[in-house]
């Protein structure tokens, strides 16, 4: 089984330099957006896109990632327009997804797009005369947190090599540790999974890391001789919603808690990462733990999104070297 | 090529009473000149071959075999079909509902091509997307498939990455 082969897609998809899932990008393209993204962690205020104007459509609401695209674009000199509710779209009257698109090209360089429905950012890319950026489509693809994710895996152990990565929590429907697991294929990772049944990885994804070489190991317990093996802890929210069998919630909860004894065997270069937000799966005495990465993480979210903006726009890394409109 | 002859296409042997008393007759059927003939259909898609060819509505002459011995597959079915010739579009469609049944096209009663038809790479419109949250049961479009496993009859959506057994799949 083959869960992408995108290449047909991806030739096209690259000539309009859309950002539509992070499996369409070689080891060399994620490296480049990477050192991009360093630029920006050193420089973040600039007006590269000085008269450039980015549209955030968000079909779906999502605070934390428009927020994060938005301020993205506002610190290089861009501006925005969009909406950040579907309801006061056309969309309610009926318009569809390429009526929109194509109106909103007319006014935009380049368009960040969160929908509800899958396949929704690469139908947009195949029709939108500019640069589409997926924030989200359904439980489809995250591309962008995945750049995120990379990039904070490399910033905190200088490579993204041949490391051992934990992922925690709701593997079945977390489409970011989906994102992940794709994503390290070219980097010879070792993934451990740690999860209730009900929320597993799913057999396709363990299928692919067969197919690509990858590793994997499942464990059933959760504790500080577990994680004493991992230089990534990949947590995420067991959502009770998830669950058909609420005796099985109630059974399996705090099971996939992280709580600050569990660290005392923890390597010193192991950081703890989550895609936010959080509930009660990190107690909270672990935010002042040296291990504790989740809020750079986020801020991380900002230099990865300048990034993936200026490549779609055609902005070099060369370019951003350059670059002489830093504030 | 393979240029099997015209008559060859007739002559499935079909026990009869007699044969079932240990003799055995041809069952005859008249050599078409000009047409297609339609081997190899698995038995229990016969009806929707003939449902998706619109063979009820054809004025020329069909022939249906239903249930023949087939050294290949058992029991088999076969449709020859007078006076016309098939699409690519119409072929694609086809190797969705019955993969591998094989193509006779016949020209004043010689077989001028004979070949497998076999799912193509990529289905452009064809069938549905059976996730309901894809775009493309929400949109005005077509939909887009790429083949992943010929074997298994494996398709995965181009859109939501949703794979599907070709075998349950609902035609547009």
């Amino acid at each position: 089984m083959q869960i992408f082969n995108t290449e047909g897609s991806c030739a096209r998809a690259f000539m309009n330099r859309s950002f539509v899932t992070i499996a369409d990008h070689s080891r060399e393209k994620i490296e480049y957006l990477i050192r991009m993204a360093q630029e920006f962690e050193r420089h973040p205020n600039r007006l590269l896109l000085q008269g450039r104007v980015v549209a955030t459509l968000f079909f779906e609401p999502s605070t934390r990632t428009r927020l994060s695209f938005e301020t993205a674009a506002n610190r290089l000199g861009a501006r925005v327009i969009g909406f950040a509710d579907p309801k006061v779209t056309s969309g309610t009257k009926g318009e569809t997804l390429k009526d929109t698109i194509m109106m909103v090209s007319n006014y935009a360089d380049v368009i960040v797009m969160r929908h509800y429905l899958e396949g929704a950012a690469r139908y947009a890319s195949e029709i939108a005369p500019v640069p589409i950026i997926n924030a989200g489509d359904g439980a489809n693809q995250h591309p962008s947190q995945t750049m995120l994710d990379l990039y904070t895996i490399n910033q905190t152990q200088g490579t993204l090599d041949n490391l051992n990565i934990y992922l925690v929590g709701d593997l079945k429907y977390g489409r970011t540790v989906h994102s992940l697991l794709m994503a390290m294929r070219h980097f010879n990772p070792t993934f451990h999974f740690i999860a209730p049944d009900e929320l597993a990885m799913p057999e396709p994804y363990k299928q692919y890391c067969s197919e690509h070489g990858i590793r994997y190991v499942e464990h059933q317990d959760f504790d500080a001789d577990v994680i004493a093996g991992a230089d990534i802890l990949y947590m995420t929210r067991v959502q009770r919603e998830r669950f058909t069998d609420l005796m099985e919630y109630e059974r399996v909860k705090d099971r996939y808690l992280l709580k600050l004894d569990m660290l005392s065997k923890a390597r010193d270069n192991m950081r703890i990462l989550h895609p936010l937000p959080r509930v009660n799966e990190i107690e909270y005495a672990i935010d002042d733990d040296p291990h504790a990465y989740y809020f750079q993480q986020a801020r991380n979210g900002l230099y990865a999104r300048q990034a993936i903006i200026c490549d779609s726009l055609g902005i070099t890394l060369e370019d951003i070297m350059e670059d002489r409109t830093i504030i | 090529m393979d240029m099997t002859t015209n008559s060859q296409l007739h002559t499935t042997p079909l026990p009869t009473r007699e044969g079932q008393g240990g003799g055995s007759r041809s069952l005859i059927v008249s050599a078409l000149d000009h047409g297609t003939v339609i081997d190899h259909i698995p038995c229990d898609r016969l009806f929707e071959v003939i449902n998706l060819l619109h063979l009820d509505q054809m004025t020329s002459k069909v022939t249906i075999g239903f249930n023949l011995k087939s050294h290949k597959m058992g029991t088999k079915s076969i449709i020859k079909i007078a006076d016309r010739f098939f699409t690519d579009e119409e072929l694609n469609q086809l190797s969705v509902v019955a993969p591998n049944v094989t193509l006779v096209i016949i020209r004043d009663y010689e077989v001028v091509e004979k070949r497998p038809v076999v799912l193509p790479d990529e289905l452009h419109g064809i069938v549905h997307c059976d996730n309901p949250k894809c775009i493309t049961n929400n949109e005005p479009m077509a939909t887009h498939f790429h083949v992943v496993d010929k074997q298994q009859g494996i398709i995965r959506c181009h859109y939501c990455n949703h794979e599907q057994d070709i075998k349950n799949v609902k035609l547009v």
